[in-house]
């Protein structure tokens, strides 16, 4: 952004600096003064440390199998898929709903610096849902343990991998309210926003399938299909007819998605008429 | 309302928009088309034009919200969009509507200031200030029109800035919002800030403004104080009602003037322009005509208004063909 040339005679007015924790500061007011954020995150989280329970209770086989696969039993697909769903539309509706009303040309006359704009909205939202996404895995893998604890099967949080689930599960929140975000700056339109997200992050995962290794790639490449991997605490079979993502190449894709959906939001919205 | 700390918009002579050459096209459209003009501080600045003239367009150019397809506009000097945070140069409504319903509009207003380092304190100031602060808790979507509009310009006034902009502010207002924000806009202007308000009613100009800025078709109509306006857009034309019609309207027009009936058949009612109200019955008593009415029709704003704004139709219509 190009700043304001120092001295200029005509500038009238000196106020403090801009600062980009007051834009923090900002968007925080915003999503705390809202009545649905405290709704929809408490309903949330309910649900998502309630499919674990559900999940684990289920789990009839708790204390006879392997244990590599029970810590898996904190991260059904029902309740993190969930989590992905309305941590997706949460962050398209932090910009969708500025859109939609015209409030984001308030906040542009205020604010010119849109790209700062769209950070800080970033940081905010980011930071939210990591921390809903933290309260969420830690809760699923201690209900998850209490009640294999009753079968003798509990799982301790230094098993390998058992800790990486418990991360990649809390950052799964934020990535997705991140993509979300980003691609509601560049569509806009809230209808669109939502479609494009759910489809993105829910529905394109299951169009591929592991057996194809260029269809396998392209599920890797995926959000859910990340997290997937990462909370598989066992290794893949040698003998597997499937492909297995990597860890390390996971945690890229979790990575790679927010970053780039966000830097084109900024590139776009310093472009783009408001 | 709070003195600006250092010096405030009373020291700035540079507070100027400054419109030059600007034009935006959309498509194969043209909303404004090379439009220039100057608002400077210490007058109300009227801005106006019938729907779909491009007032929000060029407002929304000044305001760096749309980059203009040509041309530029300044504010202060510098194009608005350059500074990293606006409040406190420009304060802006636009449109009552741009609000979250779900938040209070103390919420509202404190996530403004605080992007821009407002201190808290200002928001219940300007609250107070335009008549909300019993509501300040209450959400936004439950406000009236005329409500939304008194936010609207609470949040222009957080960052006490020296340039205010105000898109069809009294839309939906009560007849004691109307007078109240015609005070407040010239109470401002006293202060020597610069007032530039869009209306496409010109009756409210004629109450606030002191200069006026008229355009049609994107295109520049008029640019000069409101009384040079009302002077130069209508022809003077002096209403006269006479039992000997036919034979006044020969005498009149043999005179030099121009005479159109007015009313229905045989009324004997008619509409005089080129000749004096003097000079009219004059005519009429050279030549034995007898005169029940002779009144001279002063110039109204809307008139000019409408004949300025239909001209400016009608040569682009032309020019286009």
């Amino acid at each position: 952004m190009t700043t304001l040339a120092s001295g200029s005679p005509a500038t009238p007015v000196t106020g403090p600096p801009a600062r980009f924790r007051d834009l923090l500061a900002s968007e925080w007011i915003k999503v705390r003064s809202l009545r649905s954020t405290p709704w929809t995150v408490g309903l949330t989280l309910l649900f998502v440390v309630g499919s674990a329970a559900v999940a684990t209770l289920a789990d009839k086989a708790a204390g006879s199998g392997p244990a590599e696969f029970l810590p898996f039993d904190a991260y059904p697909a029902a309740g993190y898929w969930t989590l992905m769903l309305v941590a997706g539309s949460m962050g398209a509706l932090t910009v969708v709903s500025e859109y939609s009303s015209g409030l984001i040309r308030t906040t542009t006359v205020a604010v010119p610096a849109r790209g700062s704009v769209v950070l800080a909205k970033s940081a905010i939202t980011g930071a939210l849902w990591a921390a809903v996404g933290t309260v969420a895995s830690t809760g699923s893998f201690l209900v998850s343990q209490a009640i294999l604890d009753g079968h003798h099967a509990g799982v301790p949080i230094t098993h390998p991998g058992v800790f990486r689930a418990l991360v990649a599960s809390a950052l799964l929140a934020p990535v997705c309210a991140l993509v979300g975000l980003g691609l509601g700056v560049l569509l806009r339109h809230a209808a669109g926003t939502m479609v494009t997200s759910v489809f993105t992050l829910l529905m394109l995962p299951t169009m591929f399938s592991e057996t194809d290794r260029w269809s396998a790639d392209v599920k890797h490449a995926l959000v859910a299909g990340a997290w997937n991997r990462l909370v598989q605490t066992w290794e893949p079979e040698p003998a597997s007819l499937g492909y297995t993502a990597t860890v390390p190449g996971s945690w890229i894709v979790y990575a790679l998605w927010p970053l780039i959906t966000i830097a084109l939001a900024v590139l776009v919205v310093r472009r783009r008429d408001v | 309302m709070a003195p600006c700390p250092d010096g405030g918009p009373l020291g700035s002579v540079g507070a100027v928009i400054e419109v030059s050459e600007l034009t935006k096209r959309y498509g194969g459209k043209t909303a404004v088309d090379h439009l220039s003009f100057t608002v400077r501080p210490g007058q109300v600045t009227g801005f106006l034009g019938p729907n779909g003239a491009g007032k929000s367009t060029t407002l929304r150019m000044i305001l760096g919200l749309d980059a203009p397809t040509t041309g530029a506009a300044t504010v202060s000097g510098v194009p608005f969009h350059r500074h990293p945070r606006g409040l406190r140069h420009v304060g802006a409504l636009l449109d009552a509507g741009q609000i979250h319903g779900g938040r209070s509009a103390a919420a509202h207003l404190s996530a403004l200031a605080r992007s821009n380092g407002i201190p808290r304190r200002r928001v219940d100031e300007v609250l107070q200030e335009v008549g909300l602060a019993e509501v300040a808790n209450r959400r936004i979507g439950g406000f009236s029109l005329g409500m939304k509009q008194r936010l609207g310009i609470a949040t222009a006034l957080l960052g006490d800035p020296p340039v205010l902009m105000f898109d069809e502010p009294v839309n939906g207002m009560d007849p004691e919002g109307v007078l109240w924000v015609r005070r407040l806009f010239r109470r401002l202007a006293a202060e020597g800030r610069t007032v530039f308000l869009s209306s496409h009613l010109m009756s409210e100009m004629e109450n606030t403004a002191d200069q006026l800025v008229v355009i049609g078709r994107g295109r520049l109509v008029a640019a000069e104080p409101l009384r040079d306006f009302a002077v130069r857009g209508t022809r003077r034309s002096v209403a006269v009602a006479t039992p000997q019609a036919a034979e006044l309207a020969a005498v009149l027009t043999a005179a030099g003037a121009f005479v159109e009936p007015e009313g229905s058949v045989g009324a004997g009612k008619l509409a005089v322009t080129g000749l004096t109200a003097d000079r009219i019955g004059a005519l009429a008593f050279e030549n034995g005509v007898r005169l029940d009415e002779l009144t001279p029709r002063s110039a109204s704003l809307e008139a000019a208004f409408m004949e300025l704004t239909a001209d400016s139709v009608e040569y682009l219509a032309g020019e286009s063909r």
